[in-house]
């Protein structure tokens, strides 16, 4: 159908730094393991850790202006590669959430004995291919791009070896990924029939006039289909149900990985098919995007409150519901986005609120795995008294938790809401807004609990754990290990900094970033 | 006081709470360590707080007081750009008195706590939320940016909940939990409201929409309407109006003295400020089709608060005292709401001036039950008012007025202590020459006569029902005098009755000649002393003086319902 594009196409390899020194380091570190004797393995750690830092600092010659690659030859329009501000934003937090995860899994590694050398291949090319998809801008990259990032993700879920919960956890996670995936294929190729092109901008131009108009019908379905396997992706409602288990089954760092990156890749993805490539469409996809948004925030803040706190790994359970949640919120600039003249404009609400989301819940992940170390079994009522324990690490989940919720002294979280708020108020969304504030209130209810046991007298748990507890803590865990300090460290001070001057991320909710 | 210092002043009554309350969490520096940990921060938090109130007073002293419809001492920078939040403060005629009656009130609670601490855990958190709670409600009143009113309103629920949750009574857990619940469902329905004004207008500043919603509204009717109804759902529920006061007994009974004074000294003052300052001048239209809504359901909280209180009175009822005084601010706050449904200057002025007095005088009662409390152990009505062992005859009215023998009659036992509760129970029931009394007069004449374009009968029906319930008010704040000043048994049939100047002639004339029979109980000490005596010299002073504050109050209120010109 479409003539044969040139085959030399330029590269700009600057331009695909990110994704090119992550997929690089994965590899040097996979063939490092080889030739490390067992007892240096920790340094496969730092020099992931270093790529990922290193990843990080090569966006810092991007910012200048929109660079693109991978363009069709005589088109310098159409291109699969672009480095725009929205692209490089969603890599900077796919890269320090990636960091941050590292940090967290150095001592997870140790403690459990996972498998270093596979264990860090596989969070790098899972980094590696979240960097790449913000950037892709035809839909072949970016289904591959989805895919580079989610297969390590299986294989890191399942790799407590011998652990039924965790095969289990990769299972599930498998299954629903590989149905998504299959279905969004089948939307692309549908697309790519009706018309004629991947390119998302060439696509979005063929929607408004399909060369036959009786490709309509295939086009809608494409259309449809495409965003239901985005749906999978971002764990939206009804399609959220492998959320709790794989996260419970997953290493802790993992799980908080998978809540951070795993949903950027889910919204970045969406954000891109529905603004850039189905803007003729968003009369029909802006009210599924708002209708689904409600249902995911109801039932993942339902979901939530219903936990009991004295079940086994409920922090992690509690953790994995509010992610559902707060990807409902997530999803609501989105869905106003389809009400819009300027979609660009409503998104950078989303990105806003995902890089604040990025930050606090990276941060209570780490505090969770603090408290693993001693209570393995993770309850919320282990929790209890943490505060005299110790208080620093109890301060800082509280202002993570609170920042979640959106109070006072989390005062991005709350100025990350308005934004969403008013993206719903803006386009028209009344409904939407007053779900999403009953939601508030009802996410409010079980932060403020999960927060008021950090701070409860410790005295009868202490009575009550002192026997059993004492042998257990040995002296070199009772004191947090550095890595994970600086984990947490590093989440508060961005979430305190954010708090005082929150024009460092709003501001993506003024400008346009497409 | 040049512009400069009074800026300064200002932004350091909002800042200098948050900055002692990160200060209260550190230990303290030596020289400053004082006898032990506990007693340096509680002095600790009565310095700041103390220094607050001494800016608060210099603010006040350096206002000009020839202009008070104009915003002074005004900073305006930009903070968020990105949602066009400004960092806006002044003060004016309207915040001024709220300023400074925070700043006393607080201070105040830190000097009571100074010497009687609420049994909990560690003072350190106590005084760090005590200071945040200030920091929030002083913001709340200075700020004149829309989501920095949002910021600040929502800033004191955390501490509240933890002061209600840790330091509490009975029941704390579940009373905090419906405070905080209640107060966010209705904070969120209110930041819609904002946002709808912020994104129809392009603007969240207060001064600006204040002024351009004059004649030439910005905002159309439906957006008044829209935007009027969610602020006021959540406006209404912080003030609280009925039906959506039920979390304020609850949250007053269990809170420590010191929450039960901010709470109903300041916290309630935010919502009906909030009535003042943004609904009235930026949604004047919508404010006007509710208004009359409003004002029935400020009628009926009269009446609802003063019947509530009058069965917790009753004999037998088992009524908590601390609870008795909720439920009257509950109708308390039906005459501030009742006088700003009016929509006229007079009864805005008598509104913001029964905010004062309520303040003032619930504040002194909140405090005198918490330390009758910690002497007799209970705020239980009957316990307070035990009478002699076997049921006296309802026919004996008379004889019933006397204490009974072996009653635990108040003024027998600490007559000190008596006769301030009285002296705060009159001011409470809206005597002339006390602070009470000009607020709910004011409030009802301007629903004699309101605005031009709303219903005058129905106007008049409600001042006759917040008439009837200063009837009702003063019934049963003078039978609480009487049972618990004087003790001896009173049943309800028998009291009403007898009306209401019986008890209130008893109040002089008892307690001398009766010999006290129950066990003494320690008089009015000296932090009491401290403590009190400027809420109850306040209370005399605004009620003699009024002008001084309606001076303050009247150009600005003026100004805010002329659209700003």
């Amino acid at each position: 159908m479409s003539s044969v594009p040139s085959l030399v196409q330029s590269v700009d390899w600057l331009a695909l730094a990110p994704p090119t020194l992550t997929a690089a380091v994965a590899l040097v570190v996979l063939v490092a393991d080889l030739f490390l004797p067992a007892a240096r393995k920790p340094l496969l750690g730092w020099i992931a850790t270093a790529g990922l830092a290193l990843a990080a600092l090569s966006l810092l010659p991007l910012l200048g202006g929109d660079r693109r690659t991978f363009c069709l030859s005589g088109h310098p329009d159409v291109c699969s590669y672009v480095a725009d501000p929205f692209a490089l934003v969603i890599q900077f937090l796919v890269l320090a959430g990636a960091l941050l995860t590292a940090l967290l899994s150095v001592d997870t590694i140790r403690d459990h004995d996972l498998p270093a050398g596979e264990y860090w291949f596989l969070l790098l090319s899972s980094a590696a291919g979240a960097a790449l998809l913000p950037a892709s801008r035809d839909l072949a990259t970016l289904v591959i791009a989805l895919e580079v990032a989610s297969l390590p993700a299986f294989a890191l879920v399942g790799l407590r070896r011998g652990d039924r919960l965790s095969s289990e956890a990769a299972l599930k996670f498998f299954l629903s990924s590989v149905a998504a995936t299959a279905v969004m294929l089948l939307g692309v190729s549908f697309l790519y029939a009706a018309t004629g092109s991947l390119h998302l901008s060439r696509v979005a131009h063929a929607l408004t006039a399909l060369p036959d108009p009786r490709l309509a019908t295939l086009a809608s379905a494409g259309v449809a289909l495409t965003l239901v396997g985005f749906a999978f992706k971002t764990a939206a409602a009804p399609f959220h149900f492998w959320v709790p288990d794989t996260y419970v089954g997953a290493p802790l760092p993992i799980a908080g990985y998978l809540s951070v990156v795993g949903k950027a890749v889910g919204f970045s993805g969406l954000i891109l098919v529905t603004v850039q490539g189905f803007p003729s469409y968003a009369g029909v996809w802006g009210p599924a995007l708002a209708v689904l948004a409600a249902l995911t925030m109801t039932v993942g803040n339902v979901a939530a409150l219903r936990q009991d706190p004295r079940r086994a790994h409920s922090a992690v359970r509690l953790l994995a519901w509010s992610s559902v949640g707060q990807a409902g919120y997530l999803l609501v600039p989105i869905a106003a986005a389809g009400y819009l003249h300027d979609p660009a404009h409503a998104i950078g609400s989303t990105v806003a609120y995902a890089l604040m989301y990025a930050a606090v819940n990276l941060g209570a992940f780490a505090v969770a795995a603090v408290v693993a170390r001693t209570r393995p079994a993770n309850r919320i009522t282990d929790y209890r008294g943490l505060y005299h324990r110790r208080p620093l690490v109890a301060l800082a989940l509280g202002f993570f938790l609170l920042c979640l919720a959106g109070l006072p002294p989390g005062i991005i979280g709350l100025f990350a809401k308005v934004t969403v708020f008013s993206a719903a108020v803006d386009a028209g969304l009344a409904w939407l807004a007053v779900v999403m504030a009953v939601n508030v209130v009802i996410a409010l209810y079980y932060y403020l609990q999960w927060t008021t046991v950090l701070f409860r007298g410790a005295e009868e748990t202490a009575a009550a754990r002192a026997p059993e507890a004492a042998p257990a803590q040995a002296p070199h865990r009772t004191d947090i290990p550095a890595p994970l300090a600086t984990a947490i460290a590093l989440a508060a001070v961005l979430g305190i900094a954010l708090s005082g001057a929150p024009q460092l991320v709003l501001r993506f909710a003024s400008g346009a970033l497409l | 006081m040049n512009h400069t210092a009074m800026q300064l002043l200002l932004a350091g009554l909002v800042v200098l709470p948050l900055v002692g309350a990160l200060a209260a969490l550190l230990p303290a520096p030596p020289g400053l360590r004082g006898k032990n940990p506990d007693q340096a921060v509680l002095r600790h938090g009565v310095t700041v707080t103390g220094v607050v109130l001494a800016a608060a007073i210099a603010l006040a002293t350096g206002f000009d007081h020839g202009h008070p419809a104009r915003m002074q001492a005004t900073t305006d920078i930009s903070w968020i750009p990105a949602l066009g939040i400004r960092i806006h403060l002044g003060v004016d005629g309207i915040s001024l008195p709220l300023l400074v009656l925070t700043a006393l009130l607080t201070f105040l609670c830190a000097l009571y706590s100074y010497f009687r601490m609420p049994t909990g855990p560690s003072p350190k958190a106590f005084v760090a939320l005590l200071l945040t709670l200030e920091a929030g409600t002083l913001a709340t009143f200075a700020v004149l940016d829309l989501m920095l009113f949002f910021l600040a309103f929502e800033m004191v629920l955390i501490p509240m909940y933890f002061l209600i949750a840790r330091w509490g009574g009975a029941h704390k857990q579940a009373a905090a939990w419906k405070f905080i619940l209640y107060t966010l469902l209705g904070s969120v329905v209110m930041l819609l409201g904002l946002l709808l004004i912020g994104v129809k207008s392009g603007t969240f500043d207060m001064v600006a929409l204040a002024t351009d919603n004059g004649p030439k509204a910005q905002l159309s009717h439906t957006v008044q309407l829209l935007a009027v109804l969610a602020i006021g759902i959540g406006l209404a529920v912080k003030s609280p109006m009925w039906p959506l006061h039920s979390w304020l007994p609850d949250a007053h009974t269990a809170a420590p003295t010191v929450g039960s004074v901010l709470l109903a000294g300041v916290l309630l003052k935010m919502g009906t400020y909030g009535f003042v300052r943004i609904a009235l001048p930026i949604t004047p239209e919508g404010m006007h089709t509710f208004a009359p809504y409003l004002a029935a359901l400020a009628a009926v909280g009269i009446i609802y608060g003063s019947l509530a209180c009058l069965a917790l009175v009753r004999k037998g009822a088992g009524g908590d005292l601390k609870r008795l005084i909720a439920y009257s601010s509950v109708g308390h706050m039906g005459f501030v709401l009742l006088g700003i449904a009016s929509m006229t200057p007079t009864g805005v002025n008598g509104a913001l001036f029964a905010n004062i007095a309520h303040g003032l005088i619930t504040g002194l009662l909140f405090f005198m039950v918490g330390a009758l409390k910690d002497r007799t152990g209970s705020t239980d009505l009957d316990t307070l008012a035990r009478s002699a062992p076997g049921p006296r005859p309802a026919g004996s009215g008379a004889a019933a007025l006397l204490p009974a023998p072996s009653g635990a009659a108040l003024y027998a036992r600490a007559p000190r202590f008596g006769g301030l509760l009285a002296f705060g129970a009159v001011a409470s029931l809206g005597l002339p020459g006390l602070a009470g009394f000009w607020g709910e007069m004011l409030a009802m004449f301007g629903a004699f006569r309101p605005a031009a374009g709303l219903s005058r009968p129905a106007f008049l029906t409600f001042m006759v029902l917040a008439g009837l319930g200063t009837l009702l008010t003063a019934a049963y704040l003078l039978l609480v005098v009487r049972r618990v000043c004087m003790g001896g048994s009173v049943d309800l049939a028998g009291a009403a009755v007898l009306g209401n100047p019986d008890p209130d002639g008893g109040t002089g004339a008892d307690p001398d000649g009766t010999p006290a029979p129950a066990p003494a109980l320690p008089d009015l000490a000296r932090y009491e002393y401290a403590a009190w005596t400027p809420l109850a010299a306040l209370t005399v002073l605004t009620g003699l003086w009024p002008a001084a504050l309606l001076g303050l109050t009247d150009p600005a209120v003026q100004q805010l319902l002329g659209g700003g010109k």
